[in-house]
């Protein structure tokens, strides 16, 4: 039987924006995986800490501030230290294409930028199930 | 009598009683207004006959109960909209250059948008900050920032609104301060806080303190204000961010309406007189794309509140049962995709606005779903108002829709259930409850769902998302903003630290102390002395902070 993935959907910074990953926590739960959001509001500390506990495959990370090049990759460094980077990060939200590289070199495996539908995020999760199931 | 000679005499009596006295202080902005082609437009359009009573009790004449036409007895005849882009970013001088060029460009009044630390009452050198100083909108740690934020424009000669809740009496502090050092004395002080916490709550996230001492800080405001500050709008009670957090029309109305009617029943139960506050409170609502929707739900709003300020809580004056608002084109109508289609939305928008009777306006820029705005796109934002305004032709006589039976229709609709939900929601013992239940956040969640489960089955089209796509190139010139500014913030904070007398900062957070403990103190006074003293926006939330502890979301999915 196939693994059940499990992900962390996480709002660092004070954005209150949760509209999208609140969809996004939804739809992924919809879709048969296992999700756990964090609210609003939390410390890159607090993400990986409850990415680690709840034992997750994925963190996807959603800011509309403008934070996203400081926090993102301080998520990474975060769940370094927990020794947990094998946990894969992808981030969404309003985030201007020429961040994007920034973001990868990071550590942040996919960008989704505002209109993206569902299923191309289905569609990284299940690129990834592989890595995943042999960890 | 028969019915048309009945309505005849009613307006005649609207024209001696209300017009005339408007007329005469405000007259309008034409002798005569006409057609593109010179056709003489009528004020106000009325039935051809039909149930004359019925018209007067549900649409009556503007100015007039139940305001369902607009609040005003000659609406934009006598003067247009205030046109109002909401702006802030980076540091103060970088946004009092902005503001600067907006007056320049012929905008009438200000917005003043504040980055989140500011926002959460948190000081750019706070660790909260990281990442975050500066970047949805300008960074105010102390009164000298506000004071460069407001140099060079006369605070007796502009209006201006401040997007800004949980710490609004703060801001509210450094604002009558500035205009103190510019001798401008309070009473000629006009403006907005939004001050609206419990939509925080709902849809918006920046809270800071609990439902019971956040709602003591407005009611400290109203009754402040009354005394001190009576030109300014002391809460601009919020639909726009339900709406953007995925409500349908009538969720926003119903949940905007129940925010209203909890500050009212605070203030009611802090002793004071309903004619006393509830004509400075205000509302600020979206506009969507559904034109004819949306101008309903501005005219159902409008009469539902007359309503219920007029039967629930016997208001008497007039001013108390108007609905007043602001309107917002809608930030999550804007698609990344071909980002030039979001001028046509925004006229749309701004088109619904209008119809329905908006007393000010901010439009979106194009570039919104891609960062900050650059100056150019707020230039095109700004013009498609004046394009609404002078060459439109809607803005010449009053409510152009009344009477259609489509819109008269949906009116009636949107009026019957945002009443059920202000039932339901007084069943579960009020708002307060019905949010910390979840209640709401549930509701507009499910919206939310239901119609981006639509967009992703194209079942709702999307203009450029889910149809009409092209190949494109990434957009050029994002506005950005300086990541070193929290470090340039920081500086500024500790150079007003240096030189300020700490021994009145002290005396002065410690008096607040004392009265936060006492309910029955009224904030206010104390917040203004701590912030003459140049003590921080933080240092005065982390004294309430400490009194009042912090407020918990409850997640609901």
């Amino acid at each position: 039987m196939a693994k059940k993935i499990r992900i962390l959907i996480g709002k660092p910074g004070l954005d209150g924006h949760d509209r999208g990953a609140k969809y996004i926590a939804r739809a992924l739960k919809d879709a048969g995986y296992e999700v756990v959001y964090t609210g609003i509001r939390q410390s890159p500390e607090a993400i990986a800490r409850t990415a680690v506990q709840e034992d997750v495959d994925f963190v996807g990370l959603s800011l509309l501030s403008g934070a996203h090049n400081e926090l993102f990759p301080e998520v990474i460094r975060q769940l370094k230290q927990e020794k947990a980077d094998d946990i894969i990060v992808f981030g969404g939200g309003v985030i201007p294409d020429d961040d994007i590289p920034g973001l990868t070199a990071a550590g942040i495996e996919a960008v989704f930028t505002p209109g993206t539908p569902i299923k191309d995020v289905i569609a990284f999760i299940e690129a990834n199930r592989e890595r995943v199931e042999s960890k | 009598m028969s019915e048309k000679k009945k309505l005849e005499k009613a307006l005649q009596e609207w024209e001696d009683r209300v017009l005339k006295k408007t007329l005469d202080h405000f007259p309008e902005r034409r002798e005569t207004f006409t057609t593109g082609s010179g056709m003489e437009i009528e004020r106000l359009a009325l039935p051809d006959g039909g149930d004359a009573d019925r018209y007067t009790e549900k649409l009556g004449f503007p100015g007039t109960y139940p305001f369902t036409r607009g609040v005003q007895p000659t609406m934009y005849r006598g003067r247009f909209w205030t046109m109002r882009q909401y702006a802030g970013f980076g540091t103060a001088e970088e946004s009092n250059q902005r503001y600067k060029y907006l007056l320049g460009q012929g905008q009438t009044g200000l917005s003043v948008a504040f980055d989140l630390p500011t926002q959460i009452g948190y000081d750019s050198d706070d660790p909260h900050s990281v990442g975050e100083v500066g970047k949805v909108g300008v960074a105010i740690d102390t009164l000298r920032d506000m004071e460069i934020l407001f140099d060079g424009i006369p605070l007796d000669k502009v209006s201006t609104s401040m997007t800004i809740n949980a710490p609004a009496s703060v801001l509210l502090a450094f604002y009558i301060a500035v205009g103190e050092k510019q001798g401008v004395s309070r009473d000629q002080l006009r403006g907005t806080i939004q001050n609206d916490i419990l939509k925080e709550y709902i849809a918006r996230g920046t809270y800071i303190f609990p439902p019971k001492p956040s709602l003591r800080l407005i009611t400290n405001i109203f009754a402040y204000c009354a005394k001190e500050v009576p030109q300014w709008n002391t809460i601009s009670i919020s639909g726009y961010h339900i709406r953007e957090a995925g409500s349908s029309a009538a969720q926003e109305v119903a949940f905007t309406l129940a925010d209203g009617i909890a500050y009212v029943k605070a203030a009611l139960a802090a002793g004071q007189d309903v004619d006393t506050f509830a004509g400075r409170l205000s509302f600020f609502f979206n506009a969507h794309n559904d034109l004819l929707e949306e101008v309903a739900k501005f005219r159902a709003a409008r009469r539902i509140w007359a309503r219920v300020m007029k039967e629930q809580f016997g208001a008497k004056q007039q001013k108390s049962m108007m609905l007043r608002f602001h309107t917002q084109t809608g930030g999550s109508t804007l698609t990344a995709q071909q980002p030039d289609n979001n001028i046509v939305r925004v006229a749309i928008q701004t088109l619904a606005a209008v119809l329905g009777g908006t007393q000010s306006l901010h439009t979106n820029s194009r570039d919104e779903a891609l960062g900050l705005p650059t100056e150019e796109a707020v230039r095109i934002a700004l013009r498609t108002q004046q394009i609404v305004a002078h060459e439109s032709g809607v803005a010449n006589t009053i409510d152009p829709l009344a009477g259609s039976y489509f819109v008269e229709s949906l009116t009636d609709r949107i009026e019957q259930q945002v009443n059920e939900y202000l039932a339901k929601i007084e069943e579960m013992g009020g708002m307060v409850q019905a949010i910390e239940k979840g209640y709401v956040q549930k509701e507009i969640q499910d919206s939310a769902y239901r119609y981006q489960r639509e967009i992703e089955s194209a079942e709702q089209v999307v203009v450029g998302v889910n149809k009409f796509q092209i190949q494109e190139e990434a957009p050029k010139d994002i506005l950005k903003v300086d990541p070193a500014l929290r470090e340039l913030q920081s500086k500024k904070l500790a150079a007003v630290r240096a030189e300020r007398d700490q021994s009145a900062v002290d005396a002065a957070l410690a008096a607040l102390r004392a009265a936060a403990k006492d309910t029955g103190i009224n904030l206010m006074p104390h917040i203004l002395e701590a912030a003459k003293r140049y003590a921080s926006l933080g240092e005065i939330c982390n004294v309430l902070r400490d009194e009042f502890g912090e407020y918990r979301e409850s997640i609901i999915l």
